[in-house]
């Protein structure tokens, strides 16, 4: 009887954890030609949570972004959204509509537009193609635009090709286009590479601010910049969790000095 | 490059307008200086010369319709070709039934080559190509429906880039060998010709040729009135997009393949339409139109005039096919082809814009150089690096 007791208030625990769950990953494999890019993970992330996702390379950081977006098809495993959507069975277009945003690791953004129509193509709308053959801008959907413009310090290049922005600028252009696609949940890869010290410190500012009403997944290698956010942190190697916690707690941990931080 | 592209439309609009101004002139013009002028006139232009630009239009309407697949979303079809032919064949099947009895065999029904083969029926492909309405729906259905199928497969399995060029060149091919076989009920290697009469009037009549030819600049003019239309909306943004970042596009919802394949499609059409066009004005309609070769040469075109720039498909197609008139007649034939290959070198080394695009670009660089003197003394922001 109190097994059975003990076995039925586990399984609610369990249920309530999933309940206050996102993103539930759970013993996902992916293989490429025998290279386990990631190996039996789990990882949950919780609504309104931000979670900074650190690792060596070739730990699976990317590939699991993949997986959730639906680039890669898990071997095996289940990744749910919301509690009910099994992504694994999705394709991207599918993903993004249900409300998962992504950056790449390289910003790409649409060159040859510009910074406006970068940003005006990624607002929340109608995605069908007969909807874009007879669409017309509405002055909501403008000032919309201006407003991200602003959230991500773009205004004065509004009409600048993208292409010809910094490295930097394309970076914010990118989260930009994530904001207007208004997703539940933004996956950012790496979004500090290759920026300034100004800059690093100016986007772990804007990412803090975009938490505040979306819930964010952010794969970075600066570890000032992580330091810097104040979130959960899991540390990824060799495709599985290795550890989790504060930074305090993740950056001390034995393990993960060894393989990731050095000594 | 402050406001380049704002400046860029309002340039191309201009530009649109010159060109579109330029378009029905030369429609109403051409046959107006054939037919009214004397032979005897300096104005008078031949009925050779309106039978080559009315060729040269259907070429022209080929190359937008390249155009808008290759310049604004990034696929290059090197079997547009066959799309062309398709529709030169509907219309060269309804030319073939208007014959009738004065063929050499004098059969009501049977074309020539039928007869010649020993068929005592006409093959149900055939039926209804005696109505023009007809005929003109299959025009533009029958490439219309073949790049559909072709393309929902394709662009389904997201084949992209070359492997899409190069299965678009084995359709082609293909479909030049099944178009060559006597079987297949198309007329063979000798195809349709010795065509009559088209709605009734001579297709051999000066008058039949300078409306064939004012058609055909029409086709033009409203084969890039619709793709400006598309490129100016929203659903030519997202082509370029994709053109641009096929994965950035896929991730932020848009399902490339049907914009891909609504493209194509409507593309097809055009080329479709183009082909049409051009049977009654050559007179004959072969299997060698599916030739690889063709559909390479059609890209030629767009290359040299600027691709995505829609008036630049328009003004290489006319200027490589003259060149191409001019240089084949003469003493230089034999190597009009290693000529054309240089061109195609020299446009992608030296102009890689092609001259169209070029010129928006260079216009633009001058603006921008201005402006930014009139600026000078103003301290522009410095943005952040």
């Amino acid at each position: 009887m109190k097994i059975q007791e003990r076995l039925e208030r586990k399984e609610n625990e369990a249920r309530e954890a999933f309940e206050r769950t996102l993103l539930f990953i759970e013993g996902v494999t992916v293989s490429f030609d025998g290279f386990r890019a990631l190996n039996n993970l789990s990882l949950s992330v919780a609504p309104g949570e931000m979670r900074a996702i650190i690792g060596p390379n070739g730990a699976g950081k990317s590939t699991m972004m993949d997986v959730v977006t639906g680039k890669t098809r898990p071997d095996t495993g289940s990744v749910i959204f919301d509690q009910r959507h099994d992504l694994a069975r999705l394709d991207e277009t599918e993903i993004a509509l249900l409300g998962i945003g992504r950056k790449f690791q390289k910003p790409t953004v649409f060159d040859s537009h510009t910074v406006f129509d970068n940003i005006e193509l990624a607002l929340k709308a109608d995605r069908r193609a007969r909807a874009t053959l007879f669409w017309k801008e509405t002055a909501r959907e403008d000032a919309r635009v201006e407003q991200i413009l602003k959230i991500v310090r773009l205004s004065a290049m509004r009409d600048r090709l993208a292409g010809n922005l910094s490295h930097g600028q394309k970076q914010w252009l990118e989260i930009g286009m994530l904001l207007a696609q208004d997703p539940k949940l933004l996956l950012v890869d790496e979004p500090v590479a290759g920026m300034t010290d100004v800059e690093t410190q100016q986007t772990a500012e804007l990412l803090k601010e975009i938490n505040s009403e979306h819930t964010v997944i952010v794969v970075e290698h600066d570890m000032a910049f992580v330091r810097e956010l104040g979130v959960k942190v899991t540390c990824l190697h060799e495709g599985s969790v290795l550890a989790d916690g504060s930074i305090d707690e993740v950056s001390t941990n034995e393990r993960v000095v060894e393989v990731y931080l050095g000594r | 490059m402050r406001s380049g592209s704002h400046r860029l439309i309002r340039s191309l609009d201009r530009g649109s307008a010159v060109f579109l101004a330029a378009m029905v002139a030369i429609m109403v013009g051409v046959p107006l200086l054939n037919l009214l002028v004397p032979p005897t006139s300096p104005f008078h232009i031949s009925t050779y010369l309106v039978a080559l630009f009315g060729k040269y239009a259907c070429y022209a309407l080929l190359a937008l319709s390249i155009d808008l697949i290759w310049g604004y979303c990034g696929i290059l079809s090197l079997g547009h070709g066959a799309f062309f032919a398709l529709g030169g064949y509907a219309m060269g099947m309804y030319l073939m039934r208007q014959i009738g009895t004065r063929g050499v065999y004098a059969n009501p029904i049977l074309p020539d080559f039928m007869v010649f083969l020993n068929w005592r029926e006409l093959p149900i492909a055939w039926y209804g190509f005696q109505h023009f309405a007809y005929a003109a729906l299959m025009v533009v259905l029958v490439p219309g429906v073949l790049a559909f199928v072709f393309g929902w497969f394709a662009f389904r399995s997201r084949v992209t880039g070359v492997y899409l060029s190069i299965i678009t060149q084995a359709l082609t091919y293909a479909l030049m060998l099944g178009f060559f076989r006597n079987n297949f009920g198309f007329g063979g290697n000798n195809g349709l010709t010795d065509f009559k009469d088209i709605l009734g009037f001579n297709v051999e009549a000066e008058t039949t040729r300078a409306a064939l030819f004012s058609i055909s600049c029409l086709a033009v003019i409203f084969g890039f009135l619709a793709c400006r239309a598309i490129v100016a909306s929203k659903l030519g943004k997202v082509l370029i997009a994709i053109r641009d970042a096929e994965a950035r596009t896929r991730f932020l919802g848009y399902r490339v393949e049907s914009y891909k394949l609504f493209v194509f499609t409507l593309s097809a059409c055009m080329a479709g339409i183009a082909g049409a066009l051009y049977v009654p004005q050559v007179g004959i309609i072969n299997p060698s139109e599916f030739a690889p070769g063709n559909s390479i040469e059609a890209v030629i075109w767009v290359a040299v005039g600027g691709r995505g720039t829609l008036a630049g498909a328009v003004i290489g197609a006319v200027l490589v096919n003259y060149a191409k008139t001019f240089f084949t007649s003469g003493f230089l034939a034999p190597y009009w082809l290693y000529m054309l290959g240089g061109l195609f070198i020299l446009v992608t080394l030296l102009l890689p814009r092609g001259v169209v695009g070029s010129l928006h670009h260079w216009s633009a660089l001058r603006r921008d150089r201005t402006s930014a003197a009139a600026e000078d003394g103003v301290t522009e922001p410095a943005p952040a690096e």
